[in-house]
């Protein structure tokens, strides 16, 4: 095609150009030349299509594609009856790139101003050598857009989710708190750290000049908020066992204490609350005592309230019966080289009576009928020993020690609580088999929906019916609480009051407690208070620790609207002038 | 031959006007789009923040401290409560108000 003939030349216009005869290599050359380029341009496009083309793509939607990041939110923890206890809510961070805020100190001082920090202190984060520096964390959005609105150089916000705890103090050791980066540090927050935790998503945007999207490019990750929880706890109950044991403890001059209260009917955890607490939403000054969550991760020898347990195998096992006699005089017993007393020295008893009166030497001398494999046994079912597996951060089992190792005399001493420690939650799972009839229930701090849960099968029916009723006779008059009783409702319950160990021995300090359940007839919950070193008057659990029960236990089965299962005769007599009102007010109904 | 040439170059501008309008209200549309959803996101923020509030206002110490102290209410004796039975409640629920 480009290849010029001689012989045809002259066709064409006279041209000396073409009527030179050049030589046949040249226009090879120049055609060579020519797919030589063309050879290098489809190289180069092979390079930058195939080749290269990831990088390339990805620098040119750098351009105008923007990935954001879309925040989820941490779940929600609300009590059974949807009232929030931790909620979060976005707050902006404010931070500086110190190398590039160059602020004249008129500038820092507003800024310091606004963001509530020191002068010197602001002066010095913007004058520190660190690559980045958080001037203030969290601040309501509200100041960060007067900060924003300041226009400083090299200074940047990012959005961040402050939790808050309504409730403060109240629930603070159920509910626990978290550390500022959305990371759960106690409670439940911890507990169940893997589902209040949000994920967040992406999507990849085409941004225009102005910074508005325009449209979406690629795939859209949406982002996962985490999962609002339900607990089992009723605010209403919560602040009644708060309240009574802040003032059960303050009263007593005692060292701390705690309350727990769980529904009978279903194992869910309707209050639980210690004492010293702290206030979540301000954590500066945060002792370990503050912190503890006593009512779960301390252990202390029970005391008496672990009789009812000793009787109700000896009913189970068919050794004795409800009347059977056990003679307690004098008061004392001696089983090897020790000897173990009661408080008040009784005569001839009951087994009901030994529960009532609380005697020592009656449940050593019913203890020593057992053999130890029967009795630890016994103990294990009901759940002592091991982890009660809740949930919680620091849960402890106790101590239980294997039957094997058992000495006679650690036996007796088992079998009235010593020797022997529990938390105070294993305590009041344990009292589900009486409040219930002999079943262990699985204990649930989220709300339970759907069927109730069954229990795993300790004692009889029969067994459970007969403690309940020698635990109804402890806290009636004669019995060591009286002071337990609850004006209406029938109530059970047991005493304790045992010597605190320290390194080894046992030292002039106790652990009063009391754990009842009502109404009696039909019991639907269950109470437990521990009150450590009370230094009043009194440190016997009847004193110190059924007051605290009655207020609980009066106000809840109020709050749930629970019949009263009681005539009112005690107050018949006691308030004649408002009995006498009554028929008035039936009237106006 | 020319006519139908015509023909089509002119439904193919009419087609490359219409993508571009389509273009231009999808944008617009989807600017709307962006605009609800900070809404509703920010909607949703405000409940949390109502959420908190109320729950705020609504603590069980703050209650019993208005009630107690304000309102001068108290506890009722238990002589002084009558507990209707399942079968009245109803009626006598009715008539309380």
């Amino acid at each position: 095609m480009m290849r010029f003939k001689g012989h045809l030349a002259h066709k064409f216009a006279e041209s000396p150009v073409l009527r030179l005869r050049l030589p046949a290599w040249r226009s090879r050359l120049m055609a060579l030349l020519i797919l030589g380029c063309f050879g290098v341009l489809l190289g180069r496009s092979f390079y930058l299509q195939i080749l290269n083309n990831d990088f390339l793509q990805e620098k040119g939607d750098s351009r105008y594609r923007r990935d954001l990041e879309v925040s989820a939110s941490r779940g929600r923890i609300a009590d059974r009856n949807g009232d929030v206890l931790a909620i979060s809510t976005p707050m902006k961070s404010v931070w500086a790139i110190p190398a590039d805020a160059r602020l004249t100190p008129q500038q820092t001082r507003q800024l310091a101003q606004l963001l509530e920090v020191d002068d010197k202190e602001m002066a010095r984060k913007l004058a520190s050598d660190k690559n980045f520096v958080y001037l203030h964390r969290q601040i309501p959005p509200e100041v960060a857009e007067k900060v924003a609105a300041l226009k400083l150089p090299g200074i940047g916000q990012n959005k961040e989710y402050r939790r808050f705890y309504p409730t403060g103090e109240m629930t603070a050791h159920i509910v626990g708190f978290t550390g500022v980066d959305d990371k759960g540090l106690e409670g439940i927050e911890l507990a169940y750290q893997g589902q209040l935790l949000g994920r967040a998503g992406s999507r990849s945007v085409i941004k225009d000049r102005r910074g508005q999207i325009v449209e979406d490019v690629g795939s859209i990750k949406p982002p996962q908020d985490g999962k609002d929880i339900r607990l089992a706890l009723d605010s209403k109950i919560q602040y009644l066992a708060y309240s009574q044991l802040k003032q059960a403890v303050l009263d007593n001059k005692a060292k701390a204490g705690g309350a727990i209260v769980i529904d009978a009917k279903t194992g869910e955890i309707l209050a639980l609350a210690n004492w010293p607490t702290y206030n979540p939403n301000n954590r500066e000054h945060l002792s370990g005592a503050q912190l503890r969550n006593r009512a779960v991760t301390d252990t202390f020898e029970p005391g008496s309230t672990l009789k009812p347990f000793t009787a109700a195998l000896a009913l189970e096992k068919g050794k004795f019966r409800f009347d059977s006699v056990i003679d307690c005089a004098p008061g004392r017993l001696t089983i090897g080289t020790a000897t173990i007393s009661d408080a008040h020295p009784h005569g001839a008893l009951t087994v009901a009576q030994v529960i009532q009166k609380s005697s020592n030497v009656g449940v050593a001398k019913i203890a020593a009928t057992f053999a130890p494999q029967e009795m630890w046994e016994m103990f294990d079912a009901v759940g002592f020993g091991q982890i009660p597996r809740l949930g919680f951060p620091g849960e402890v089992g106790g101590r239980l020690r294997p039957w094997k190792s058992w000495r006679p005399i650690e036996q007796a001493t088992m079998s009235y609580g010593h020797g022997i420690s529990v938390s105070l939650m294993q305590l009041v799972h344990a009292y589900t088999v009486f409040a219930r009839d002999g079943d262990l229930l699985p204990l649930t701090l989220t709300r339970a929906d759907g069927a109730p849960p069954i229990g795993a099968p300790v004692f009889s029916s029969q067994t459970a019916r007969e403690v309940r009723a020698m635990l109804e006779m402890a806290v009636q008059n004669g019995g060591t609480a009286p002071k337990a009783q609850i004006p209406g409702y029938r109530v059970a319950g047991k005493t304790g009051t045992a010597y605190k160990l320290e390194s080894g021995q046992y030292v002039k300090k106790y652990v009063a407690s009391f754990v009842g359940f009502a109404p009696a007839s039909d019991p639907r919950l269950i109470v437990a208070v521990m009150i450590d070193e009370p230094g009043g008057a009194s440190h016997y659990g009847g004193d110190v620790g059924g007051p605290v029960f009655a207020g609980v236990m009066g106000g809840a089965l109020r709050t749930l609207g629970i019949p009263p299962d009681a005539p009112l005769r005690l107050e018949a007599s006691t308030l004649g002038v408002q009995v006498a009102q009554t028929p008035a007010v039936k009237e106006k109904l | 031959m020319i006519r139908l040439n015509m023909l089509l170059l002119l439904a193919v501008v009419i087609c490359a006007l219409g993508v571009v309008t389509s273009q231009h209200k999808a944008r617009k549309l989807f600017q709307d789009l962006e605009a609800e959803q900070d809404r509703a996101k920010q909607l949703d923020v405000e409940f949390g923040q109502l959420q908190l509030e109320l729950s705020t206002w609504a603590t069980p110490p703050r209650i019993e401290k208005i009630a107690r102290d304000k309102l001068k209410m108290r506890t009722p004796e238990a002589g002084k409560v009558i507990s209707a039975t399942a079968a009245t409640g109803l009626s006598a629920g009715g008539l309380a108000p």
